[in-house]
């Protein structure tokens, strides 16, 4: 048995899972009309390479990734592109932003694709890595980071163990867990072509044990040359487990550096679903264009996870989940703990949207007013990051960011423990967030006056410069005009001299006429 | 803040009402076990207690404009009137109560800002300035009831605390004893040995007077209880209790006839109350780990000084007010490592 390391704090909390793993995987109906924001990962946004009226084939890329971390996109299904424009997105801040609407045809018709097999162990991981960011997959555990780059540990580095986190610890969240427990050999054929791509020694995926049979299948999917480099190892239920620096703490005892990604220790940590959508990519060729979507919670008749199209709207998910809209309250996308609310239903499902989550009113806190701190130390004790989440709260009211920084906000994960146990019911992570977002504008502000600051220092150079030259001008001028001067003087010292000896000679010749005159 | 809900979006699992509500359900052990020991008195001194906290408190919310329903129901004015009755002799003239829970609630509460605010527990400021101004009442208690000369009725207690009118063929002298550490100081201060005082008295046979080791025992289970229930941690009651024991150990182990023994200590006076009902107060104790440590090792090296050196039987009361006064310096240095930095290699 391996031995786990436990992180500080965390929470046991009730998982709800049950609810959506009754059914197996339901492939989700194609809507007539897909949404497909070209920005659905970190980094630059893609630019779209079809024109509104062209017809397009399942699995065609119809934007390309702008920039090294970036991803393109591709038709999640065959139809016709009827719009290039601002949408509703699923979004913090429910924003809209650019997509390529697609009518579909309902034929669904692929566009051609070169499926690898088994000759991928020949290519170069640089080739493999250019096919996996061609088929547009991003991190799907939520973060959306491209694949390819955390596929690729850098010229010096070597890869000791590259690790599948199938802790899903988030309550309510179960495409992990359907996955791993239907589909365990694609997420381990993803598995294998990573660590091809890494040239990684060692595989560990993690799962979190209130998930036996997600367990138990990805054992049993395991042959038994692949268990020599291939471990599972169960770990406990703790939110947030499956954070990633927690995870890594979790399975090898390694704590990261504040700074430090996890490359620098030999380490990478890639999301089960993200394996799977890998496997899928190489072995078949096939571009990322659905993704499994927990859709639950209490107004949902029909909680399950299904498999649904890139693009798809989240209303006609939830219709075909049977939504019972007048029991919602609202509808987060993600878990309960870290997800965002939607306000807007049209909005679609991108690649990061691991989870559809429907509150009823009583599942929701009634407004009550905040009550002032009691120090009770709560949140220090649940807080993963060993902070001190009432002191950075103190700060944080006192926008006193010298200090909130002192005291490492922005090491903060934004979990949601210290708020879920605050007696006081303050929002504490709201107040981070909020803070954070402050001290980011300050910056950019102070980079801002930094380089208008440089700017008024060069023109206060220049124009002192300038002084200068002009000094020096003139006293180069005056110089010259004391030069001239003083050779008038030496003129007239020779000029005095001149008169001097003429008039000794004049003096001298009287004194000879004088004489002469005597003389005679 | 934004219109938009933001994470989580959970129902809340705690409130302050519901902290303060386990640590009066932990202390009714105690005062169960006070009742039975020394009479009715002190649930007439929490009554009024009680009354002139919710009095105070209300008219300060009112003052301060500050909204009278949810801060009237935190339950923070009625820990802080329970803890006040406790430290109070049962027989008492009704007005000492009164200042004293009107100093805590007015003054140590509302004027340094309410709730979350007072850098001084308020029970411990009000004890405080009753301890300072009325010394001789503070210590003079009830004997317990089996020990007592005269059985107080309720109606008795009642008499005396609002009325001053006590039965007939009795007096607050003949009725009243000083505490078992009160005896302690002014004996020893008189030269007499441990072993002599605790012959000459009846409350001290055995190794302390009847009734408040059962008291203390009761803090004791009520104190585990708030530990199980996550309301408070261990670390200030293991630090000061561990701290007053080892003190009060090596002393006993120096000179057994001036000191005496830890068990004396740990089950005498305020010390129970104090290491899991009042050095525990959330609002006025350290929050880091390590500084609780600190906070309670202070608590209790102040305990031992005060009751073997000071001119105060006790020094539970001045123990935490003093140590108030250190919580933002302890809390400054003793911030816990955050994850990924200053790692060692």
């Amino acid at each position: 048995m391996r031995k786990l390391t436990s992180f500080h704090g965390g929470l046991k909390l009730n998982g709800h899972k049950k609810m959506s793993l009754q059914e197996p995987i339901i492939t989700a109906d194609i809507p007539d009309e897909l949404i497909q924001p070209l920005h659905q990962h970190i980094g630059e946004a893609a630019s779209p390479i079809v024109e509104v009226g062209e017809h397009v084939k399942t699995g065609q890329i119809i934007a390309h990734a702008e920039g090294f971390v970036s991803a393109p996109v591709h038709a999640a299904s065959s139809g016709t592109v009827t719009a290039i424009e601002h949408r509703s997105i699923a979004h913090p801040s429910s924003i809209k932003d650019t997509c390529i609407v697609i009518q579909t045809d309902g034929k669904d018709e692929w566009t051609e694709t070169t499926p690898h097999a088994e000759d991928y162990k020949r290519m170069d991981p640089s080739g493999l890595r250019n096919l996996i960011r061609d088929s547009g997959i991003v991190g799907l555990g939520g973060a959306g980071f491209p694949t390819f780059i955390k596929l690729n540990p850098g010229p010096k580095k070597s890869i000791d163990t590259l690790i599948l986190n199938g802790a899903e610890c988030e309550p309510y969240i179960t495409c992990d867990a359907a996955i791993m427990k239907e589909r365990p050999r694609e997420i381990i054929d993803g598995l294998l072509i990573m660590r091809h791509a890494l040239q990684a020694k060692v595989c560990l995926i993690g799962i979190e044990d209130n998930k036996p049979e997600a367990i138990k299948a990805m054992q049993e999917a395991l042959t038994l040359q692949e268990k020599t480099i291939v471990e599972v190892i169960t770990i406990p239920t703790v939110y947030p487990a499956g954070s990633e620096k927690q995870l890594i703490k979790t399975l090898t005892g390694i704590e990261l550096g504040a700074n430090q990604l996890p490359v620098h220790n030999g380490i990478v940590v890639h999301n089960v679903g993200t394996a799977a959508a890998v496997g899928h990519a190489i072995l078949q060729g096939k571009p990322l264009i659905s993704r499994i979507v927990t859709v639950t919670g209490l107004p949902i008749d029909k909680p399950c996870n299904y498999d649904v199209r890139i693009g798809t709207p989240m209303l006609s998910l939830l219709r075909q989940a049977e939504l019972q809209s007048h029991k919602m309250e609202r509808l987060i996308m993600g878990g309960p703990m870290m997800g965002f609310e939607v306000t807007e239903l049209k909005s679609p499902v991108i690649k990061t949207t691991n989870c559809l989550l429907a509150l009823t009113e009583e599942e929701l806190p009634t407004q009550t007013q905040a009550m002032p701190c009691i120090r009770c130390g709560e949140c220090t004790r649940v807080c993963p990051a060993n902070l001190l989440p009432q002191q950075l709260y103190w700060h944080a009211r006192a926008k006193d960011f010298d200090k909130l920084q002192k005291y490492n906000l922005f090491d903060c994960i934004e979990c949601g423990c210290c708020t879920y146990v605050c007696p006081s019911h303050i929002p504490l992570v709201h107040y981070y967030r909020f803070a954070k977002t402050e001290i980011d504008a300050q910056e950019r502000d102070r980079k801002k006056s930094d380089i208008a600051r440089q700017r008024h220092e060069f023109n206060q150079f220049r124009a002192e410069r300038k002084k200068q030259d002009d000094e020096e001008r003139r006293r180069k001028k005056k110089e010259l005009l004391k030069k001239s001067q003083q050779t008038d003087e030496k003129q007239d010292a020779i000029a005095a001299a001149l008169a001097r000896s003429n008039a000794k000679k004049a003096a001298a010749q009287k004194v000879n006429t004088d004489n002469k005159e005597a003389n005679e | 803040m934004s219109s938009l809900h933001t994470s989580p979006h959970t129902l809340f699992t705690n409130s302050v009402t519901r902290v303060m509500l386990l640590v009066v359900a932990a202390m009714v052990p105690a005062m169960v076990a006070y009742i039975h020991f020394f009479g009715w008195g002190i649930l007439i001194n929490a009554t009024i207690c009680l009354f002139t906290a919710f009095s105070c408190e209300a008219a300060m919310l009112r003052l301060r404009k500050r909204p009278l329903l949810p801060f009237l129901t935190d339950g923070s004015a009625l820990v802080t009137a329970l803890l006040i009755a406790f430290a109070l002799p049962p027989i008492l003239p009704w007005w000492i109560p009164v200042l004293a829970t009107a100093f805590a609630i007015i003054i140590a509460k509302h004027l340094y800002g309410g709730l979350g605010y007072n850098p001084f527990n308020p029970a411990m400021a009000g004890y405080a300035v009753l301890l300072i101004a009325f010394p001789k009442q503070m210590t003079a208690w009830l004997p317990a009831q089996s020990d007592q000369a005269y059985s107080m009725s309720f109606s008795d207690n009642l008499g005396y605390n609002l009325f001053n009118e006590l039965p007939a063929d009795t007096s607050y002298d003949l009725l009243t004893q000083a505490t078992p550490l009160d005896i302690v100081e002014v004996q020893t201060g008189l030269g007499k040995s441990i072993e002599e005082i605790e012959n000459s008295f009846v409350q001290l046979s055995g190794y302390f007077g009847t009734g408040w080791d059962w008291i203390s025992l009761m803090f004791l289970l009520g104190g585990l209880f708030l530990i199980y229930k996550r309301v408070i941690t261990w670390h200030i009651p293991v630090a000061m209790l561990t701290t007053l024991a080892v003190l009060s150990g090596i002393a006993y182990l120096f000179n057994d006839q001036i000191h005496p023994d830890p068990l004396f200590h740990l089950l005498g006076g305020a010390t129970m109350i104090g290491a899991f009902f009042i050095a525990t107060d959330p609002v006025t104790a350290s929050t880091t780990p390590r500084g609780r440590i600190v906070y309670g090792i202070g608590i209790g090296i102040i305990t031992f000084v005060i009751r073997t050196w000071g001119n105060y039987p006790d020094g539970v009361a001045f123990g935490v007010l003093l140590m108030n006064i250190a919580v933002p310096t302890i809390d400054h240095y003793t911030q816990p490592r955050v994850f990924g930095h200053d790692l060692e290699d």
